[in-house]
Order: C-alpha cells, then structure tokens, then sequence
C-alpha cells in the first residue's frame, strides 16, 4: 500500500518518472489496474485540481502532474481496456474555425486527462466538418469547443449546427469556453456547458455525462 | 540590419513621456516624440462573421467608428490622432478587403482634417495570418503572400506606419510559457524569433521605401503580453512573466534594426527598455488598454510613452456612446494631463513620471522592470551582449537581480510561492551554454520541432 502512496505522491509532485516505476512494480505485484487509478491516480489530481483552483500550484506545476499520470496511464489503459474498463468519457476538443488560441483548449485537454477523460485534441482553427467527422470516429460523448475573438466565437454556433445536420448533435453533449464566451451565450446558441475557468470545465464535463 | 551597440538614452530622467531622441514627423505635420503624447485609437467589430456576406455590414462599422472617434477627437482640440487598423484574419487573407477598409478610414480621416481641422495619422497593423496554418511557413505560402499584399495595398492606399504583432517563435513559446520553461522561452524569442523578425523586417522596410512610408515597429505581444495574461489570472508566476517581458525586447529590437523608426506598437509593453536602446519613440497602454486586456501595469505603461492607446476595444454601444469614440476621449483626456505636465516644464513631467512609476512599481514585478531605473538596467545589458542569445540571458538575469534586490530591499512586494522561481530560472540560465551554436544543437533535441519549419529559421 506504501507503494501505491508513493503513485498518488509521485502525481501530486509531478514525479512522472517515480510515477511509471512505481506503476510497473504494482502491476508486477499484481494489483488491479482500475483500483491504482480510481484510489490513488484521481484522488492525487483532484488534489492537484485543487491547488491550482485555491492558487497553491501554477499551469506549470500542474502539468506535471498530468503528465505523471499520463506515463503511468500509458501503461495501465491497455490493461483497463482489456478488462472493459472504461473512461470517464471521450471527448473531442479544439479552438474553432478562424481561431489560433490554444492556451486555455491545451489546459483544458491537460486537466480533463487528468480527470480520467480520453481527449482526442484537434487542434486550433478547426471546421465544423472536422468536428462532426472526430465525433464519428472517435465514437466522442463531448465535443469541447474553444474560441478567444469576438469574430470567431460565432463559429460556435456553426459547429452546432453542422452537428445538427450530420444527425450526431443527439449523441454528444457540447461544451464551449474561452475569453469573450459567458454562460449566455452558450445557452442561446444550445451549447450544453460552459465553464469560465479551465479547472472548471472538468467538473462541468463530469456532470453534463452524470 | 545595424545593430546598437549603445543607448540612446542613459538617464531614468530622460525615459519621459512625449519626448525621445529621434521624433518621427508624420505627412499631416505630427511630431511623434516630439514633446506632444498623442492618442492613438485602436478598434475592432463586435461579434460577428467577416466574410464576403457581412463586408457591406463590415465597411459601414469602420464608416461608423472613424466618423464618430475623429468628430470627437476634434471636438476635444487634440493636437493630433494616431488611428490604428488592426486587421482581423479575414482582412488579411482577402487583401482587397483590408486595402478597402484602409481607404474607408483615410476618407474619414481626411473629411475629418478638412471639417475640423484634425491632423492624423493611420498606422497599419496586418494580422499575422502565417499562423493559420501549422505548422506555420513563415516566408512563402499563400498566407505570407496575402499578408504581404496586404502590407503594400494598405501603405500605397495612404496608410503612413507599418506595424504588425509577428509570431515568429511562438509554435514554441506557448507551451514554454506554460511549462515555465525558460530556456525554450529563449530559445523561441532570441533563436527563432530574432531570424523571423530579420527576415520580415527586411521585407518590411522595402515596402516602406518602395511607398515612402515608414516601418513603424513591431510587438511581443503573443509572447510577453500571453504571459502577462497568464500570470494575471495566476496560471504562471509573476516573476516569471516579468523575466519574459525583458528577454521580448531583445526580439523586438530586430525590427529597428532592420529600418523600423517607431512609434513602437502599442501592446509592446517592452517599449520602454527599446525607447532607451533607440531613441525611437514608443507607443504604450496600459489602464485604458482594459476593455482588451487587463494588466498590472496601468499606470507606469505611460511613463515613457509617445502615444498613447487603449489596445482595442469593440464597436459596441455604452451610454457615452460608440466604445470607440468613448475610448478616444478617454485617451484624449490621458494626453492632456500629460501634455500639461510638459508643458509646465522639466520638473513638473518629471513629478508626473514619478507618480505615474511609483504608484504601480513596487506593486507588481512585471511592473517593477518597466521603471525607468529597470529598463535602462536591461537595455544595458541587451546592447553590451555580443548577440540575441547572449542578449537574452543578459536581459533575463538582470531582471532576476533587480527583482531580486527589490524584494529583499522591501520595495517589491512578491508572494512568497513566488520566490522559488527567482532561484529556478536564475539557475536554468546561468546553467545555459556560452556558445549559441551549443545551445540550439541542445534545444533541437529539446523542443518539439515538428512546430515549426525548421528551414524557415535558418537552422
């Protein structure tokens, strides 16, 4: 258990090297892939989650952690896979068409892997057709969508509808963020989230798939 | 490309608001520099589509926005008006829209002078589209090509100050920002970002000459003013945002190697520390720069400026009126105050720049190496350099000394999770290797360089 303690640690500090040795000698010793993630990975990032919300740890202290949990996600989602485990939820991410911000979408992806979410990032200036196409491939439940221009954000609203159009708006919840975007906005347009803040936009994914 | 090898100005006294050691004179008869601080308007389009649907709703805004802004500046009697055309990506892909709008603006511009008598000023500032695509390509492509147009339709339709906000670098530097990761910071600024900046400015200056206008200047305003952002909403430390902020002078100083005489762009918050390297005078913003932005340097951004802008802000309606027009009285009354100042003689701008320093300085770390004393400090270090590189870890560790001296001499106030990041990034850069060669053969192997082209940067 003292081993496992040391996985939830090596996340809280960004320890990914500590992380993946600690991962390799539990499954060695034959623990359950899914009881290392749900008891000790998510714990130790949620606490991370709250740090950076109760500004105790900066973006760069964060990834970290992200990317220790992902080096020793890359060795158990094989193994979650196998048994049929499943993520929190798949989700499709990107800055929208005409738009090159990718800050807060990159933060955004970094905490909802973090969250246990399998993030399929797309990129910046991304189309409708692009959207509704990773949607389809991707088998998504979230497209999580991104602007930072008053002139871009109603390309929103396009996604929305070319979702709407290729009949797959039913089965994936839509979320938006980013500087000029507020709360009414994403209801006028439809949008089924919207998070002000890029730690937020975890918990708002979790509870629009609840 | 003429390197400085000196300062213009040595004297925290002499880095003053409205004047510098090389004013520039506009055709309508503006001394930028001169003694006189302008307002220099700057707006964009309220949430909407550009596109070939919209451009009959696009002109009549820009009708609108020059119409309302000079009828007011006028009213106002100020001396002169700077008016700043940022375009938006869609201006910049189809040049003839952007060349369009440009003369939209000029026309109103010129009714204005012959109504009212207003002189002015339009400084161009294309968007740098090469971003759309990525990785970006930086010297040709159909992006490149449109924006070049864009640059010689715009100067040849009137447009007298060539700016634009460059983004040669930043497929590294977003993510070094938020890795806290200085050495890809000087590695994207003072490697990738001083080539780009050459090969631009260059281009630059033939249009400049070919319609006889002038390289006004360029910003870091995706690099410093990202970090700027970020640590405004505590995403990143302050200090680290700060120690950027000095390392962006050395790339933007490029362009006035490369011909570039100011006003600097606005949103170039390292304009103090390059005022002192050139002479140049330097367009700032700061408080009144809040409807694009917010930043801890409202106050002290104006210390040094020759003009002075609000950034951006929407054509929206508030009870004063258009934003725009209320934004050009905002500057206006800025301007005056300062131009009293100067008018009132030596001492009274000099007590105006203390004010205007002090009430911001001691507040914030970002603000404290844009005080007279810290950028003299850091634009010394920048022209005693052999080269961008060396120049940037100059730049970055006499920030980390002047912060460093001003906490412990309990001028500066910095929150103690701050401080371990002084120590880090000292350490990260007095570790760097002396030979720039050295460094980019380690930052190769660092750095994702599937980002970027690597051609387009001479490597």
């Amino acid at each position: 258990m003292s081993e496992l303690k040391q996985l939830h640690d090596a996340v809280l500090n960004g320890d990914a090297k500590t992380a993946r040795v600690v991962t390799e000698k539990a499954l060695a010793d034959g623990v359950e892939p899914l009881k290392m993630v749900q008891d000790y990975m998510m714990p130790a990032m949620a606490e991370v989650g709250r740090r950076f919300e109760s500004n105790e740890y900066f973006v760069p202290e964060l990834l970290l952690s992200a990317r220790a949990m992902k080096a020793a996600l890359e060795l158990l989602r094989p193994l979650l896979v196998a048994s049929g485990a499943k993520s929190t939820g798949r989700v499709v991410i990107g800055t929208v068409k005409g738009d090159l911000h990718d800050i807060g979408k990159n933060l955004v992806t970094a905490l909802l892997e973090g969250g246990g979410f399998e993030v399929f990032d797309l990129g910046v200036n991304v189309s409708p057709e692009q959207f509704v196409m990773a949607v389809k491939e991707k088998g998504a439940q979230i497209v999580a969508m991104s602007a930072l221009r008053t002139t871009t954000m109603p390309a929103m609203k396009t996604t929305l509808d070319a979702l709407n159009q290729a009949g797959v708006r039913g089965q994936v919840k839509v979320l938006v963020g980013g500087a000029p975007i507020t709360q009414t906005y994403a209801d006028q347009i439809g949008a089924d989230g919207y998070s002000a803040s890029a730690a937020g936009a975890v918990a708002v994914a979790k509870s629009v798939l609840a | 490309m003429k390197p400085f090898k000196s300062l213009a100005i040595t004297s925290p006294a002499e880095l003053c608001f409205g004047v510098s050691p090389k004013p520039l004179k506009t055709r309508d008869g503006l001394t930028i520099g001169g003694g006189i601080v302008y307002p220099e308007l700057n707006f964009t389009l309220p949430a909407m589509f550009v596109d070939a649907n919209t451009m009959p709703e696009v002109r009549q805004h820009y009708r609108d926005i020059i119409t309302g802004a000079c009828q007011r500046a006028a009213e106002l009697e100020t001396p002169g008006l700077v008016v700043e055309f940022e375009t938006l990506p869609p201006m910049t892909e189809n040049p003839a829209w952007g060349i369009e709008l440009t003369r939209i603006l000029l026309e109103g511009m010129a009714e204005a002078r012959g109504r009212y008598g207003l002189r002015s000023v339009l400084r161009i500032t294309p968007n740098d589209t090469r971003e759309m695509e990525r990785p970006p390509r930086m010297r040709s492509g159909q992006y490149y090509e449109a924006m070049m147009q864009t640059f010689d339709g715009c100067a040849a339709a009137g447009a007298e100050l060539l700016s634009i906000e460059s983004v040669g670098g930043k497929e590294v530097h977003d993510e070094a920002l938020m890795n806290g990761d200085i050495r890809a910071v000087i590695f994207a600024l003072c490697v990738l970002g001083v080539r780009d900046m050459k090969f631009l400015w260059t281009e630059l200056n033939k249009i400049a000459a070919k319609h006889g206008v002038h390289c006004a200047g360029d910003t870091a305003c995706g690099f410093g003013n990202t970090a700027m952002v970020l640590a405004e909403q505590k995403m990143i430390p302050r200090v680290f945002a700060a120690v950027v902020r000095a390392i962006t002078a050395v790339r933007t100083l490029v362009c006035y190697e490369c011909g570039a005489v100011g006003p600097g762009k606005d949103c170039g918050y390292e304009n103090p520390i390059l005022k002192a390297i050139t002479g140049f005078p330097m367009a700032m913003e700061g408080k009144t720069a809040a409807c694009a932005h917010l930043s801890p340097v409202g106050n002290i951004a104006a210390a040094a400026c020759d003009t002075w802008s609000n950034e951006s802000v929407q054509n929206l309606k508030l009870l004063g009126g258009m934003a725009p027009t209320c934004y050009v009285e905002q500057l206006i009354y800025d301007c005056r105050l300062m131009n009293q100042a100067l008018a009132d003689g030596r001492q009274a701008a000099l007590l105006y720049q203390k004010w205007m320093v002090n009430s911001d300085a001691s507040r914030d770390p970002q603000a404290w190496v844009l005080s007279p004393e810290s950028a003299i400090a850091i634009a010394q270090s920048i022209v005693t350099a052999p080269g961008p590189y060396a120049a940037g870890k100059a730049a970055a560790l006499t920030a980390v000394r002047l912060l460093r001296n001003a906490h412990q001499e309990k001028r500066l106030a910095l929150h103690p999770r701050e401080l371990p990041w002084l120590d880090r990034i000292q350490e990260t850069v007095e570790e760097l290797p002396s030979a720039e060669a050295d460094f980019i053969s380690e930052m190769m192997g660092a750095v994702d360089t599937e980002k970027f082209v690597v051609q387009d940067y001479e490597l």
